[in-house]
Order: structure tokens, then C-alpha cells, then sequence
């Protein structure tokens, strides 16, 4: 018996995270692309009802799809590009003995641990417009007061992304750090020793060498800020008007709101192909860049 | 200005950076804290300055008595405990197999795993948990924590196994033991650290875990993080109330990151660099 288990270690170490998955995952998912061809409101006496690429195209003919995919693309560009920049410039900023650099180090990490939820809660509380901290900074330094939250405009939607910049730049901040300690002394001495200056010493080694540290970054917030739910459901649940509902927060409240689970289906089918289409883009520049995941 | 002035101007102005920045990162906790402290009445005069107000114990009074906090704390922290520890028995010997084998599609499935919106599978199991019974029942919220856990795992471990020299674990087969025997006694015992880690990301994850709880959840299963959602109401917000809620809420993870720093920015960092 001991023997045959060994002999079969590989197969029967796997297997039960493998069976787990399927049984989790893959059949849900078949179980969903079923659906998105179906009429369904999670009835127990009207079976679902076959109505082909019905839910999709009356996907494709509606605004609020079209509005909520919008604003999923705003999202991520606006958050990943300020993440990643803003990540770098401080790794940057800290790699230098500084005072009290232990409890900079374990501060950065709390809004990355800290539970999204209440994270929420707390820049609700201060994005309202009469008595909210942001107001009373907004009138210190002289400006009109704003209305974050409480708007039907994109300021609401950028509310939300400066929320996510606040919670997730020290991530990639950490991880950048982390690149940063580990790099080789020898080509900064050898490039000095050539006259580089320090323009030069970021753009042509610092940069390059931190490329596939910041590619690993940059992907694993893309396959997060892709799909932000807790802060938007915490402060507006995709309001006032739909005015911050991204592509998870429809596929929710389409689901969860008005039960209606075909077209839901086809939501989280739609959904599934781009982020899996997305993610593959990643891994094929990393493997281009020969980064080892 | 001379160069030795510049220099030091650089100097300056970077730690004043750096403590703007540790500013903005700190203050929404300090204003949490704060509120959870206040009246309704102070937290609602915005404008009386930060430290004007006359503490109060009433909004953490309010969660624990009236909002029964106390259930939702113990679902929190036995299904992070149950489902770091299921995801473990599951994650380590999937996580040894890939990183000994060098099975990359199975690694590569894993993390697909962790790429799949969540809501994908949500639905369906909202359905099929609802058919046969299952909504608001520990098993559900177990399992559906253990594939947020699992992918962190393995994530972690994998690096972790590959890094330790086969030499070890050959040796202990010499001495007569058997592959499983090599693995619990060697592998195990030398990825201590890197379990450790995976298993502090795994509850983390767990604890602060939304969208799942939301859905399968109900009374008996409730969790932090939806209980949090009783101090607002239609007509209006308990601010105070949500404070302390939020304070209870974060404080475990705060007081972990704290003492156990080292680990859990091992966790988040890993893969960050090769090798």
C-alpha cells in the first residue's frame, strides 16, 4: 500500500485540490454558460427556457450594459496606471534610511490587510458632503465644496477610484520594494564608474531590471481591480443612478435584485472570456519577458 | 546654491514626503478610530476640529448589545480557521506535486483560479447550494472560503517546496521512510515559515471576505463584514456605530500585520521576485 501510494505521489497529492476545483469551478461554469442561453428567474416550477443568444443580444441593445462596461474600463485604467506609478515612485522614495522606517514599513501595509468593507465605510463616511473630513479639506485650501459620492456625475466614479488607488498603491509599492532590495549592486557601480548619472541609472538599469517585478504587479492588481465589488457596494451598491456600477456590481444586482439569471449568466460568461483574455495577454508577456512566475 | 546645499534640500524634501505619504496612508484609520468614539451629534459638526469632542464607550456598547457583534466575530474567526486549515490539507500536497514534478498546467490552473471573477461562480452556487439546502450553513461558507484561501496557498508554497534541495528529502527515503512519511516529517518541517505565511494570507483573505459571505450567508452564518451593514438604514446612517463596527472589524488583522509583518509582506510580495 505505502508503496503504491508512493509510486503514485504525483497523481495522488493533486488529486484532491484538482476534484475540489472542478467540482467548485469548472462545473459552475458550465452550468452558467448553460444558463446564459436560457430564460431564467430561479423559479422552481418554470424550468429554464431556451431562448439561444436571446440574453446576450438584449445585453448588447441595452446602455446600462454598455455604461457599466464603460465605467469597469475607466476604473481600471485610471487605478492601475496611478498603482503602478505611484507604487514605483515609492519604493523608490523609501529605499533610504530614514526615521522610524520599520513603522513606515508596517503602516503601508494596513490598508492592504485591512478588510475592503470597512475600508469602505470609512471613505464613506468622510466623502459626505456636510460632514465628511474631504469637504473640510476641500474648503481649507479654498475650493468650491465637492459632492464625491453624492452625484450622478463621474466624480462619484473617480471618488471611488482614488479609494482604490489609497488602498492598493502600497501593494505594489511592497512588492516593488521587494525588487528593489534584491537587485545587484554591480551594474549601478560599473555604470556609475561610466559617468551615469542618476536619470540614467533608473532609466537604463533600475527600470529594466525592476520590469518583470512590476509586470507581476501590474498583473495581479488587473485581475483584482478588474472586478472591485466590496468598496463599491459598501459606499454606493453602483449608485446613485448606476452611476459607479462596473461590470460586477450589474452582474450582482442583475442576479441578486432582479433574479434574472439567464441574462446574468451571460454577464459572468462575457466577463469570464475577458479577464481569462486579459490574463493570457499577461502571461504571454511574461513568458516574452521570461518572467518566472 | 552649492551642490552640497542641493543634496541635502533633496534630503529634506524626501522625508517630508515620505511622512505626507505615511500621513494620507494612516489618517482614514485615525479618523475610524476617532468616530468610533464620537456621538452622532459630534461626528455630524464637522466643522469643531479633529480632537474636539467628549469621548464615549456608547457605539462599541451599541455593537456588541444591540447589534450582537459577538455571533458574527465567532462565525468570522471559526470559518478563517476552518478554511485556512481545509485549504492547507488540500494546497500543501497539490503545492509539493507541482514544485517537485514541475507540472506548470497544473500551476497555471491554480492560478486561474485566482483570476476567475468570483461572481462566475457565485451564481451557481447560490442555485445549486439554495436546491439542495445549503444557503446559511457552515459547510457552504467553508468551502466557498477554501477557494479563496486554496489559490493563495498554493501560490505561496509552490516557490517554497521548489526551494528546498531534494537532498533533504532523499535522505530521509535512504533511512527507510516512505515518500508521504519524507514529505510530512522533512518538507513540512522546513516550509514552516512558508506555511505560516500562506496560512495568515488565507485567513486574511477569509476574514476580510465579502461578495461570498453576502450571498450564502443568513442569520445563523452571518459574518463580520456583512454584520457591518446593520448600522445603516434607509433613512439614515449610524455613523458612530458603523465606526466601532469597523474598528472591531479591522483591529484582529491590524494587531496581526503588526506582530507578524514580516510574513504576511512575504506573502503579498511573493513572485514579486525571481527566484
Amino acid at each position: 500500500m505505502t508503496a503504491w501510494i508512493d509510486k503514485h505521489i504525483r497523481v495522488l497529492f493533486i488529486l484532491p485540490c484538482v476534484l475540489f476545483i472542478l467540482v467548485m469551478i469548472i462545473v459552475p461554469l458550465g452550468y452558467n454558460l448553460y444558463l446564459s442561453f436560457h430564460s431564467w428567474s430561479m423559479s422552481a416550477v418554470v424550468p429554464p427556457r431556451f431562448i439561444g443568444f436571446g440574453n446576450y443580444l438584449t445585453l448588447f441593445g441595452e446602455k446600462r450594459f454598455w455604461d457599466a462596461v464603460v465605467r469597469t474600463v475607466i476604473f481600471v485604467l485610471i487605478a492601475l496606471t496611478a498603482q503602478t506609478v505611484l507604487g514605483l515612485a515609492l519604493a523608490m522614495l523609501i529605499n533610504r534610511p530614514f526615521r522610524g522606517k520599520r513603522l513606515a514599513q508596517t503602516l503601508f501595509l494596513l490598508p492592504v490587510v485591512a478588510t475592503p468593507v470597512a475600508v469602505g465605510m470609512v471613505w464613506k463616511l468622510m466623502y459626505e458632503p456636510t460632514i465628511g473630513f474631504a469637504n473640510v479639506l476641500v474648503k481649507a485650501v479654498g475650493l468650491k465644496p465637492m459632492k464625491f459620492l453624492a452625484t450622478t456625475g463621474l466624480e462619484s466614479l473617480l471618488s471611488l477610484v482614488a479609494v482604490d488607488i489609497w488602498e492598493w498603491t502600497p501593494m505594489v509599492m511592497l512588492m516593488v520594494y521587494a525588487g528593489l532590495v534584491a537587485l545587484p549592486d554591480t551594474p549601478y557601480e560599473s555604470a556609475r564608474i561610466d559617468g551615469a548619472n542618476s536619470r540614467q541609472l533608473f532609466t537604463r538599469i533600475t527600470l529594466p531590471l525592476l520590469s518583470p517585478t512590476l509586470l507581476v504587479a501590474m498583473m495581479l492588481r488587473l485581475i483584482d481591480v478588474i472586478k472591485t465589488f466590496d468598496i463599491i457596494y459598501a459606499t454606493t451598491q453602483g449608485g446613485p443612478n448606476f452611476a459607479t456600477e462596473n461590470i460586477n456590481i450589474l452582474a450582482y444586482s442583475t442576479t441578486f435584485s432582479y433574479f434574472e439569471f439567464g441574462k446574468a449568466a451571460a454577464i459572468t460568461v462575457l466577463f469570464f472570456i475577458v479577464v481569462i483574455a486579459i490574463s493570457g495577454i499577461f502571461l504571454a508577456i511574461r513568458k516574452h519577458a521570461e518572467v518566472d512566475f | 546654491m552649492s551642490r552640497k546645499t542641493k543634496k541635502l534640500l533633496g534630503a529634506v524634501g524626501a522625508h517630508a514626503l515620505i511622512y505626507l505619504c505615511l500621513f494620507i496612508v494612516a489618517f482614514p484609520f485615525l479618523w475610524m478610530i476617532l468616530a468610533s468614539f464620537q456621538t452622532q451629534k459630534d461626528i455630524m459638526n464637522a466643522g469643531k476640529g479633529l480632537l474636539r469632542f467628549t469621548p464615549t464607550l456608547a457605539n462599541y456598547h451599541k455593537a456588541f448589545w444591540q447589534h450582537s457583534f459577538g455571533r458574527p466575530i465567532l462565525n468570522s474567526f471559526f470559518i478563517g480557521l476552518v478554511s485556512t486549515l481545509m485549504a492547507l490539507l488540500l494546497g500543501l500536497p497539490a503545492a509539493y506535486s507541482i514544485g517537485r514534478f514541475k507540472q506548470r498546467k497544473l500551476s497555471m490552473l491554480i492560478l486561474l483560479v485566482r483570476m476567475i471573477p468570483g461572481i462566475t461562480f457565485l451564481m451557481p452556487w447560490f442555485s445549486i447550494f439554495s436546491n439542495i439546502g445549503l444557503i446559511d450553513t457552515y459547510l457552504a461558507m467553508v468551502l466557498a472560503h477554501m477557494l479563496v484561501a486554496l489559490p493563495f496557498i498554493i501560490w505561496i508554497m509552490v516557490p517554497f517546496f521548489e526551494g528546498i534541495p531534494k537532498e533533504l528529502e532523499e535522505a530521509a527515503w535512504v533511512d527507510g521512510s516512505s515518500r508521504v512519511g519524507g514529505f510530512v516529517r522533512i518538507m513540512l518541517k522546513l516550509a514552516l515559515p512558508g506555511i505560516l505565511t500562506a496560512s495568515l494570507l488565507a485567513f486574511i483573505y477569509s476574514w476580510n471576505n465579502f461578495m461570498f459571505s453576502l450571498v450564502l450567508s443568513g442569520a445563523r452564518t452571518i459574518t463580520l463584514p456583512i454584520a457591518i451593514f446593520s448600522f445603516i438604514s434607509y433613512a439614515s446612517v449610524d455613523w458612530g456605530g458603523l465606526m466601532a463596527a469597523s474598528v472591531v472589524i479591522t483591529v484582529p488583522i491590524l494587531v496581526m500585520s503588526v506582530f507578524l509583518q514580516k510574513y504576511i509582506v512575504g506573502g503579498l510580495t511573493a513572485g514579486a521576485v525571481k527566484g
